[in-house]
């Protein structure tokens, strides 16, 4: 499969790799998918809790180029934004900007849905409204 | 394809990028090309024009190749049948059979991981009335033989199992299953495709009344393949698919495509002095391949019976690193990866799947496939990339963290998508 530059940068230098402390109240933890499918992301976000800015984010990922891609690139785009913004990163900015082929949007599907987990697991945390997360469609 | 020029030389010997997917197909032998060049000059004759020299010298080179294809698999000349191919030798062996036979029986037995070719032919029939057993397969690819025991019946008329399977490399036991079918008045065919050339496939020790094999697969030319059909012991008709001519004893009309059917004979003859030699090299590359990977990495395992294995396949499951994203940084490698994951309905291969593999583990399978041309240096460069790659990607993945770390994945509620 022919990809694209952006594809092969996050692939060869993934941002952002690793893990935070679950068990932290600062931390949420999204982990979506299933190995049966192909692909686990695994994204988390440290949130300071004055200003609710994401601070840090983190993430690791079984799955194709695409989807290992896809988890770098969303990490990258949390960061330093309000969780409220974060929220509005949807799964076709991040097709346009690494110029996914069709058959790999569901990669994209899983990095906004790994955004949407992280940040409802620090609202769970925090007791925060959930109203914001309650887009989180099964599909 | 991007090619990544390494910024260190490359060993002696390697040059990228490195073939070893010689299941898919194979390099053409210089000595075959050598052998059909002057049949796409000079030599242009239709082998069925009785009436002048051209025609007689193309003729001749056909019965040549006719004796070398033989020759290989234990035949006669006269029951060499020239096709454009595998696929198309499966099509008319499976049809051809069904139709001449079907006042006999309706009954077809063949295997689940037989290659599409199979598959799909035995699907049509199934539409016109054919009733096809699939039989399982093992844990290690193998049939069980009490299980095609037990599927036959008084309608069965043909079992259909392949020699040796082109993604895990296991080779059935074909004598055996042959006796049975000739103990049972049951023609036998053999997609025999992977097998030929690589291991000694001989028709009668084999008990195989019809066999199917391919020139690209054994470095000769693409689009010519054929067909063997038993004339004695017992003597198989075959319903013709394609009409027109009467060419090929009247079951598959068509001119023949004589630079291709000599490529077949002399890539058929190379084998015949070649294959022994070969094959043990062959096994030897593979086999320190393996160890390679199991001296550098954990969660890996071999797929399929390595007792009954072709010398040039391995097919070996890298736990918790998906398939794709490895082939991705081994760009420069052309091998295979056992998930057919780039395509729409991203499915794992129904091969492994068949051996009882769960989907995440044949995600994570890839298929080596060495062949003549490989070296000792490229099976060296092949192995250390791929060690590489896995290792950075396993630092990626978030399974091979979570069993480090002593978590039990089977025990997870994942979230399905």
């Amino acid at each position: 499969m022919a990809y694209s530059d952006k594809v092969i940068d996050h692939y060869n230098n993934p941002r952002n790799v690793g893990q935070m402390d679950k068990g932290s109240d600062e931390v949420g933890t999204g982990l979506v998918g299933a190995p049966e499918c192909g692909d686990v992301m695994r994204l988390q976000i440290r949130v300071n809790p004055e200003t609710q800015v994401i601070e840090d984010a983190k993430f690791k990922t079984f799955g194709c180029g695409s989807a290992i891609a896809s988890s770098s690139l969303a990490t990258e785009w949390v960061k330093g934004k309000t969780v409220a913004e974060a929220l509005t990163i949807t799964n076709t900015d991040i097709v346009k900007e690494l110029a996914l082929p069709p058959v790999k949007i569901h990669c994209s599907v899983l990095a906004e849905d790994a955004i949407r987990a992280a940040i409802g697991d620090w609202k769970k945390k925090n007791n925060v409204a959930e109203t914001a997360t309650a887009a989180v469609a099964a599909h | 394809m991007i090619i990544t020029e390494s910024a260190t030389p490359l060993p002696a010997g390697v040059h990228l990028p490195i073939y070893m997917d010689n299941h898919a197909t194979t390099p053409l032998d210089p000595r075959v090309l050598e052998a059909m060049m002057p049949y796409f000059g000079p030599k242009f004759g239709n082998a069925a024009s009785r009436n002048h020299s051209f025609g007689w010298e193309a003729e001749q080179a056909v019965d040549k190749a006719r004796e070398q294809i033989a020759k290989l698999i234990g035949a006669t000349a006269k029951e060499i049948i020239f096709t454009s191919g595998a696929t198309e030798s499966n099509n008319l062996a499976l049809k051809g059979i069904a139709e001449m036979y079907r006042e006999r029986g309706n009954h077809i037995i063949t295997q689940v991981t037989e290659h599409k070719a199979i598959l799909d032919t035995c699907k049509k029939l199934e539409k016109q009335g054919f009733r096809v057993t699939y039989l399982p397969v093992q844990a290690d690819g193998l049939i069980d033989i009490e299980d095609l025991k037990r599927a036959m019946d008084d309608k069965t008329i043909l079992v259909s199992i392949m020699y040796a399977n082109n993604e895990i490399g296991v080779i059935q036991p074909i004598a055996e299953i042959g006796k049975l079918c000739h103990e049972k008045g049951v023609i036998f065919h053999t997609d025999a495709v992977q097998a030929v050339g690589k291991v000694p496939v001989n028709v009668i020790a084999d008990n195989i009344d019809v066999l199917s094999l391919s020139g690209h697969k054994i470095y000769g030319p693409k689009g010519v393949g054929a067909l063997y059909v038993r004339r004695r012991n017992p003597r198989v008709q075959i319903s013709e698919q394609i009409n027109g001519g009467g060419h090929e004893r009247g079951m598959r009309s068509g001119t023949l495509n004589v630079p291709g059917i000599v490529g077949l004979g002399a890539a058929c003859e190379i084998c015949s002095n070649e294959m022994e030699a070969e094959a043990k090299r062959e096994a030897e590359l593979r086999d320190y391949l393996r160890a390679k990977f199991e001296k550098a990495l954990d969660y890996i395992h071999v797929n399929g019976n390595m007792e009954h294995h072709l010398p040039g396949n391995l097919n070996m499951s890298f736990v918790h690193v998906e398939g794709e994203s490895l082939l991705m940084g081994i760009n420069d490698v052309a091998v295979s990866s056992g998930s057919a994951c780039t395509s729409a309905t991203l499915e794992p291969s129904y091969v492994l799947k068949a051996l009882g593999l769960g989907d995440d583990v044949a995600h994570s399978s890839i298929r080596f496939g060495l062949g003549r041309f490989n070296t000792k240096a490229e099976v060296d460069y092949v192995s250390d990339k791929v060690i590489d790659v896995v290792s950075k990607l396993r630092e990626l993945s978030p399974l091979y963290e979570m069993v480090k770390e002593g978590i039990d994945l089977s025990k997870i509620e994942w979230a399905a998508h």
